[in-house]
């Protein structure tokens, strides 16, 4: 009987390791991180690494400034939101409360291969088809600019939108539409005046995890975006967060390497706050 | 229904512009699916020839060939399940069953979702870091397998949590009333009550692992060498999308992309379907 008990106690063990294992990752990330990306910063300064504006990280007289790819980052994920959160919600009201169960199935296929497809192959496509039109539509000598990146963002960012989107639409109490109902709104007035505000917290968490992907996203923006440390303008070639440490990575030695930890330290910062927010708005949702 | 005559005008533009605004948004999401689709497979399958799946890429007879590519896939598929699995049906099964403290299990699943919500970009570059740097892994299958065992953890964890959910109390109670230990209710009750959510975690691992680029570009690297299981873990070998990206973006090379690009197309289509089919099927067998 005891050893019984023995036994039990050291599975109990094992399994409240494998449970702190996932704790033990983020430790271990956010550790990392801090460790490789302070070195750079200290040595340019704070101020320095975040606000200049100048980004040459080769050459003789290396300057490090960020604020390029922080701005073409925050630009292009609320360009991505502006575009994508309308459709995805939009979606997301018909899916939920008008759609007949077949085309509900048959969009739920849809939209778990939107989400499915790899970024490269958004990427691929954003190279060939969206580029070259961007180009020709607005007379440009190069379609790989802030605009074309936009636009893959937001296609990319719709499944994350439009699902938890349904999600919360699902969970209003059919109370309260059955009383708008009662008093004589019509089907459609009652899911955009009533439905769609008793679900705003369970939306806006969507959008956040939305900008969060958009923050996030590294090769499609790469392969789309023309990848030159500019200052954002939407129809020039920019660089992304995320692209600056993908492009630079596998050449990178010294100082430069340090900014590249650096740079991922604070987009690690960045998606921090959005994991803070959507925490904010799920638990509101909960409630 | 007579009820639209009695309705204002101008409640009736308002329902008319709703209607309208959403079904131009599902029309465009679904078109943008199916162009997609038969964009890259229009483009891509012509490409997909049995030299190019069946052989490396040979500068001497001037083929490119992605059989390394596709078992390299292959081999950080299976790799990272292997690993992945175990820990996350462990740390599911100690959320639902064992844990008693409030406090660690709010932990555990803050721990999850933020590891959710970090770009892949970042889990690359501590990948770098941690697995290829700091345990000397350099780079390699093992490296990328290690880290992408990070980034799906907690698909693993949740799937398998929601099934554990649906395993009813009851079992459980009469398992214990017939006098069977903790840990002998978990290896016959609870283990074989969650399969579906194992499977369900397993297909999405496998559709996120398949599409993953940007964590394998600095932990597994660009070579297209074919070894077997053993040398293969430990020498660096780039996935298909990795070479997608690098056929696509540095060599330029559109044809064996595109082809590269169909082939990704298919099996995130039958990815989809498999899993939709999975859950539908065991919430058939549950009924």
């Amino acid at each position: 009987m005891n050893r019984n008990k023995a036994l039990e106690k050291i599975i109990h063990g094992i399994f409240l390791f494998l449970g702190l294992i996932t704790v033990g990752f983020v430790i271990i990330i956010t550790v990392y991180l801090i460790m490789a990306g302070i070195p750079a910063i200290r040595q340019i300064g704070l101020i320095n690494f975040l606000t200049g504006t100048e980004w040459k990280s080769t050459g003789e007289h290396p300057s490090f400034g960020i604020l390029p790819f922080i701005l073409t980052s925050v630009y292009g994920t609320f360009g991505a939101i502006i575009a994508g959160v309308p459709i995805g919600i939009f979606t997301a009201v018909y899916l939920s409360k008008m759609a007949p169960k077949r085309v509900k199935s048959f969009m739920e296929i849809v939209i778990g291969l939107l989400a499915g497809i790899p970024s490269v192959v958004y990427g691929l496509v954003g190279m060939l088809v969206l580029v070259p039109a961007v180009k020709t539509i607005f007379h440009l000598s190069d379609g790989a600019s802030l605009f074309s990146a936009m636009v893959v963002l937001a296609i990319m960012i719709l499944p994350s939108i439009i699902k938890v989107s349904i999600s919360a639409l699902e969970a209003v109490p059919k109370e309260y539409e059955d009383g708008s109902l009662a008093l004589g709104a019509t089907p459609v007035e009652t899911y955009f005046k009533i439905s769609v505000p008793a679900a705003k917290s369970g939306i806006a968490a969507s959008v956040v995890l939305g900008a969060g992907r958009a923050l996030g996203e590294a090769m499609a923006v790469m392969m789309v975006s023309g990848n030159v440390a500019n200052m954002p303008s939407i129809f020039q070639s920019v660089r992304f967060l995320t692209t600056a440490v993908a492009s630079e990575m596998s050449y990178s030695s010294g100082m430069q390497r340090q900014a590249l930890f650096s740079i991922a330290l604070v987009l690690f910062v960045f998606i921090m706050i959005i994991n803070v927010l959507l925490n904010f708005f799920f638990k509101r949702e909960r409630k | 229904m007579n009820k639209s005559h009695s309705i204002s005008k101008k409640r009736k533009l308002y329902i008319y512009i709703m209607k309208a605004v959403m079904t131009v948004s599902v029309s465009l999401t679904v078109s943008l699916v199916a162009f997609l689709i038969v964009y890259v497979l229009y483009k891509g399958i012509p490409n997909v020839t049995w030299t190019l799946l069946g052989t490396e890429p040979s500068y001497l007879k001037g083929t490119v060939g992605i059989l390394p590519d596709i078992i390299n896939t292959v081999y950080l598929v299976f790799t990272t399940l292997i690993i992945v699995v175990p820990i996350g049906v462990g740390a599911a099964i100690y959320l639902n069953e064992y844990a008693s403290n409030k406090k660690i299990v709010k932990l555990i699943e803050y721990a999850s979702e933020t590891l959710s919500g970090i770009p892949s970009i970042i889990y690359g570059l501590v990948g770098m870091l941690v697995f290829s740097r700091y345990m000397g892994l350099q780079t390699s299958i093992l490296a990328g397998s290690l880290t992408l065992v990070i980034m799906n953890l907690p698909t693993i964890m949740r799937t398998t949590q929601e099934s554990l959910k649906t395993v009813p109390q009851s079992y459980r109670d009469g398992a214990f009333g017939l006098g069977a230990g903790k840990w002998r209710v978990i290896r016959t009750v609870v283990l074989p009550g969650c399969i579906d959510g194992v499977i369900t975690g397993c297909i999405l691992s496998i559709g996120r692992i398949i599409g993953e680029s940007a964590a394998l570009l600095f932990t597994a690297g660009f070579a297209h060498s074919i070894n077997n299981y053993i040398i293969g873990l430990s020498s660096p070998g780039a996935s298909l999308t990795v070479s997608l990206y690098v056929y696509a973006k540095e060599h330029g090379d559109f044809q064996v992309a595109f082809a590269i690009a169909s082939i990704l197309m298919i099996l995130a289509l039958c990815i989809n379907i498999a899993a939709i089919g999975v859950s539908g099927y065991y919430k058939k067998r549950r009924v």
